[in-house]
């Protein structure tokens, strides 16, 4: 059934009872052509990618909870493109580029926002450093515009311009970044792939992959064996452990990110507003919760919870920037299993098994990277090589030393 | 979550530093710049390689805020259930080269 305004109507008249599951509940087949692993945003979008781009009709996703379950329903709903090196730009801007046509190609209402992402500077060199970037994405034709202080003023007035250590200098604003409903993108990539014809499979763990003479012939789960002629991995956070049934041992750790929500106000902040003097990023959600996160723990963990001392730090670079958060009340929070790769940038490739692709390493970042992520994935899987979007973000780059230190931030920022 | 340290008793887990996987080697050699050789896979493996387990990991924290000794942790990463923490240096020198490495000193 498509969408529209027609369909609407005609369910108000009829009740409601017309509509139909967005997807259908399928057993798996013995066989498919592509097995994709993990049934969170980049897996979906991978699988509706090889079967819009590619034409690949023999496609299934496991999943070993249900949709939307992972990180695509744990992040903090920001879409962006403001990056900085050669790498990365292109990639995110493809990414943004999809954002902005996805819910008239999905026939699905993902809430896509474009409200600006305004990253604020503290300092003269961090002014200089904004300058720097924001040049950079202009010179790749993404848009980006240096703010001076008044100009911030105009915008977000309830910010804390006079703050005794932090006091705001300006800001880089990037107008057409913004947020997107998270779980609505998961749903539309869902029945988006189901229409063409891709099974998804939920509550089906991946417990083995099968390999013979170096290549993959399918993949052990809790609902049999499922043969597949390629198998790409798309489990962010439990990447290792299913790399781990190929023999793989990556360059990945996994760490948990928290991230949180207040009660809801009225309209008090149009942006989507990054904190430069810690590391703080907010918006507002259209039900009117503050939704805001911070660093990861910094220690390894899988518990999908985190502890207090991040989520004290979290709030007090919150006060730092907007003093009036102290008067709302924190309604809800929740932690991430983030697959961090020790450069800070994600990896999508070929493996040294034949018929076996690997897409991870998203650290904190993964949700703006949604459509791209799967658009290079579906490429990479059926054309098996890289697209020149995705040719940097090779698994032997830690090998070749051809690291992508956007900020540095991998796993341990130490070792590198 | 809470560290016992050996030293100053059961603390936050704010007053500690993180550094990882403390079952990972610093290679004795000075490495070689060829991918493939045996010394560039062995730095290979202990600069960016992990095993990540989703279960008992012994990984390195220092009480930073107290006593500035290094310790060695042995935790359940998917429940933060702490099962010992040991001094580091006590669990460096229990390990067999070092201690072949300290006679030899």
């Amino acid at each position: 059934m498509r969408y529209s305004i027609f369909s609407v109507l005609r369910e108000a008249f009829n009740g409601q009872r017309g509509w139909r599951p967005a997807w259908r509940e399928p057993d798996p087949k013995p066989a498919y052509d592509v097995v994709i692993v993990g049934g969170g945003g980049h897996g979906l979008a991978t699988a509706y990618y090889l079967a819009k781009v590619h034409g690949l009709r023999n496609i299934a996703v496991v999943e070993r909870g249900y949709l939307g379950s992972g990180n695509v329903g744990r992040n903090t709903t920001i879409v962006r493109s403001n990056y900085l090196l050669p790498g990365n730009t292109p990639f995110y801007e493809w990414s943004l580029k999809l954002w902005e046509g996805l819910e008239q190609d999905l026939n699905y209402n993902a809430m896509v926002s474009q409200r600006g992402v305004l990253n604020l500077c503290h300092t003269d060199s961090q002014r200089d450093a904004y300058a720097r970037r924001g040049n950079a994405m202009r010179l790749c034709g993404v848009d980006a515009e240096l703010l001076d202080r008044e100009q911030v003023r105009a915008l977000v007035p309830i910010l804390d311009f006079d703050h005794a250590r932090f006091p705001i200098k300006g800001g880089l604003l990037q107008r057409r970044g913004g947020t997107v409903r998270h779980d609505a993108v998961a749903w539309g990539y869902a029945r988006a792939a189901d229409q063409r014809g891709v099974d998804i499979i939920q509550n089906c763990e991946v417990t083995g992959i099968r390999i013979e003479g170096g290549r993959i012939i399918g993949v052990e789960t809790t609902r049999g064996f499922i043969g597949a002629k390629k198998v790409g991995l798309a489990c962010a956070g439990r990447t290792s452990q299913v790399a781990a049934m190929a023999g793989l041992r990556l360059p990945i750790e996994s760490h948990v990110l928290q991230a949180f929500v207040s009660e809801g106000v009225k309209p008090l902040l149009h942006h989507v507003v990054t904190f430069g003097a810690g590391h703080f990023y907010v918006s507002q959600s259209d039900k009117g919760g503050l939704v805001f996160g911070g660093d990861i723990d910094g220690y390894n963990s899988y518990a999908q919870r985190g502890n207090l001392p991040t989520i004290e730090d979290v709030m007090e670079e919150g006060f730092a920037l907007i003093p009036s958060l102290g008067r709302l009340r924190v309604l809800r929070h929740w932690g991430g299993i983030m697959d961090m790769s020790m450069d800070g940038s994600p990896i999508i490739d070929r493996t040294p098994v034949e018929g076996l692709y690997l897409n991870c390493g998203w650290c904190y970042g993964g949700f703006k990277a949604t459509p791209a992520s799967g658009w290079c994935f579906a490429h990479t899987i059926a054309r098996d090589e890289p697209h020149p979007l995705n040719a940097a973000y090779r698994l032997d780059r830690f090998a070749t030393g051809a690291l992508i230190d956007e900020k540095g931030s991998g796993a341990q920022p130490n070792l590198h | 979550m809470r560290i016992t340290c050996p030293h100053c008793g059961e603390r936050g887990n704010e007053e500690f530093a993180y550094l990882g996987d403390a079952t990972v080697r610093r290679p004795d050699d000075a490495g070689a710049a060829r991918p493939g050789a045996p010394e560039f896979e062995r730095w290979m493996d202990y600069v960016y390689l992990r095993d990540n387990p989703a279960g008992r990991h012994r990984e390195l924290w220092q009480h930073v805020h107290g006593c500035r000794a290094w310790l060695v942790v042995t935790r359940d990463i998917s429940t933060h259930a702490i099962f010992s923490v040991e001094d580091a240096r006590a669990a460096a020198l229990a390990r067999p080269s070092l201690v072949a490495r300290d006679a030899a000193s």
